[in-house]
């Protein structure tokens, strides 16, 4: 018992000079890796704002009413680019037509119909390569195929199937996500009331993932606006007011690389970047907007 | 059933409807399959000449592209697309863990709820504008650093990394939340720090995300086209220094497409399905990596 007692205020002592000096190592170390999160975080919020920033300084003095509405002239296309504008919208709205439907069908089977098994994964395995995809091979696939093989021309409508299928895997995921996140119990109440499948899924299931399906379209959207390599042969590029879904036109992105690249118009180029930019910010917004909205209908 | 006829909730008729829907819905999940199928086969089919007019290994391995002479060795795009991505993904991939970390482990709420949206606009951003900050900001900048004319692999390495940041980000956010807050709780009981906690407990616990994470940030900085075209020099050369030009596959296939015939066209075609088949081979890695994670996990 003795010499126990004796030692143990020394090992005690001991251990406590000990713990106080790791202890404050373990501190610093703690601070140091800590403010290096905080360092990268900052990092890439500053990448974001130093794009933005950049984009709106140079390009806000040149979208004016005239840039918007009126068409380019001139050797250096001076003046405006509503054509470009309006090509974009045409050929975004016209992609999104055709991929909606399929998409959201498709995440309805997946989310409603499928048995997980074999043919799921096929499903699953296709839409997650079908997103992966390099868009330029989007685009080479497009031109061969839409232009060369079946003899469209130019046009919005080669250019929307094409962008359509790019469209297709991510309006699929997020659809499917939306009908997933809808509670169980509220279909067991639509069959114990003897609805059918589709009745359920059509008046029940659907109205409730409504919102998340619409955010999930908009932010797809937003991204079709921005897609370059896709449309670049398959849209054509000279500038033109598309009509018909068969005329050719020159979108947003395209005009914005060739005026990059040519160095001829760089006001011009900032315009059209600030007004993509503004674009894509809308789409953002507005997804946000509808899955606020939708998180507080739903508390 | 003895179920009398005014009760029958489910006709014959809602039931052959039912079959319909059912059926088209399925068709419409095929068309995922046949998408991809026939990008696929049709790419390898335009490209298919390649191995009998120009030689599959001098094709992959020839280092001289000439169009005008006649030479299709792509093996400088190729080593050029590895570089490119290799390079934003050593840049790049740190600072999106790092800024998950953040957003999943450390920051306080108020700053979350700004600091995610920016991370989400940053993947919203066309790349063609990446590309174009590219041209006006970052190879001036680096031009004057480093020399040169400012448009080579560094210049691209640091318009992707930011590029991926945002893919990889969320995954990794998405694979830290997915972490039980016991395991986080059970290590600060133990005495550990914040620090401790997030490089023995947390980390390692989403190894598997985040490797899922780069994985598809490698695929997006791969497959990347108009950004890189814009930075990258298109020089079709083998890498030679970080401010030397370069070109990449993707970027090469849009400088040459608008003009290419014959054999020339037949090479571009043969690197898109190269590239095809080098994403297709990173979302079979991600299923494999998920697939281990099931069966050790």
């Amino acid at each position: 018992m003795a010499p126990e007692m004796t030692r143990e205020p020394a090992s005690k002592m001991t251990q406590g000079r000990d713990k106080k000096g790791s202890t404050q190592g373990k501190n610093v170390a703690n601070n140091v890796a800590l403010a290096l999160f905080w360092v990268a975080a900052g990092i890439t919020v500053s990448a974001l704002a130093a794009i933005l920033l950049y984009v709106i300084v140079r390009g806000i003095g040149v979208v004016t009413p005239a840039f918007i509405f009126t068409w380019p002239h001139g050797v250096n296309a001076e003046g405006g680019i509503f054509p470009v504008i309006i090509s974009t919208i045409y050929v975004t709205g016209l992609a999104m037509l055709i991929a909606t439907p399929v998409a959201v069908l498709a995440a309805i089977y997946l989310a409603e119909y499928a048995r997980q098994g074999k043919i799921v994964n096929v499903i699953r395995f296709a839409a997650d390569s079908l997103a992966s995809v390099p868009s330029i091979v989007m685009g080479l696939f497009g031109f061969a195929f839409f232009i060369e093989t079946l003899g469209l021309p130019f046009s919005m409508l080669a250019a929307a199937l094409s962008l359509s299928l790019l469209m297709l895997p991510i309006i699929m995921r997020t659809t499917e996500e939306a009908i997933r996140a809808v509670p169980r119990y509220i279909r067991w109440g639509s069959y114990g009331m003897g609805a059918t499948k589709w009745q359920t899924v059509s008046r029940v299931v659907l109205p409730a993932a409504t919102a998340r399906i619409i955010t999930g379209l908009v932010l797809a959207m937003g991204r079709a606006i921005g897609e370059t390599a896709v449309v670049f042969y398959t849209m054509g590029q000279a500038i033109n007011l598309p009509i018909t879904p068969l005329d050719s036109g020159r979108s947003m992105p395209v005009h914005l690389y060739l005026l990059a690249v040519e160095g001829i118009n760089m006001q011009a180029a900032y315009g059209t970047a600030f007004l993509l930019l503004v674009l894509i910010l809308i789409f953002n917004v507005v997804a946000r907007y509808i899955s606020k909205r939708y998180s507080r209908i739903k508390e | 059933m003895s179920t009398p006829g005014s009760l029958q909730l489910v006709t014959s008729r809602s039931r052959i409807k039912e079959a319909l829907l059912a059926t088209l819905f399925f068709a419409c999940a095929i068309v995922a399959v046949l998408g991809v199928a026939l990008i696929f086969a049709f790419v390898a089919y335009m490209a298919f000449p390649v191995i009998t007019e120009i030689g599959f290994l001098d094709f992959i391995f020839g280092t001289r592209w000439s169009a005008s002479s006649g030479e299709f060795g792509i093996l400088p795009f190729i080593v050029g697309s590895f570089v490119v991505t290799l390079g934003a993904l050593v840049i790049g991939a740190p600072l999106a863990v790092m800024t998950a970390v953040f957003l999943s482990e450390l920051a306080p709420p108020k700053l979350r709820a700004w600091v995610r949206p920016a991370v989400e606009l940053l993947a919203g951003i066309p790349s063609v504008v990446y590309g174009f900050f590219g041209v006006v900001v970052v190879a001036p900048i680096v031009a004057r650093l480093w020399g040169g004319v400012g448009f080579g692999p560094l210049t691209a390495w640091i318009i992707l990394a930011v590029m991926i940041v945002p893919t990889i980000a969320t995954l990794t956010e998405d694979a830290l939340g997915s972490i039980p807050m016991g395991s986080r709780e059970a290590s600060f009981a133990m005495g550990a720090t914040q620090w401790q906690t997030i490089y023995k407990v947390v980390l390692p616990a989403a190894k598997l995300g985040i490797i899922d994470a780069i994985i598809l940030g490698m695929g997006r900085a791969i497959g990347e086209t108009m950004a890189v075209l814009m930075v990258v020099g298109n020089a079709p050369q083998l890498f030679a220094g970080i401010t030397a030009p370069i070109a990449t596959l993707t970027s090469q296939i849009v400088l040459d497409m608008g003009y290419a015939t014959g054999t020339h066209r037949t090479a571009l075609f043969g690197m898109g399905a190269i590239l095809f088949i080098i994403s297709m081979a990173l979302v079979l890695t991600v299923r494999l990596v998920a697939r281990f994670g099931r069966a050790h996990g």
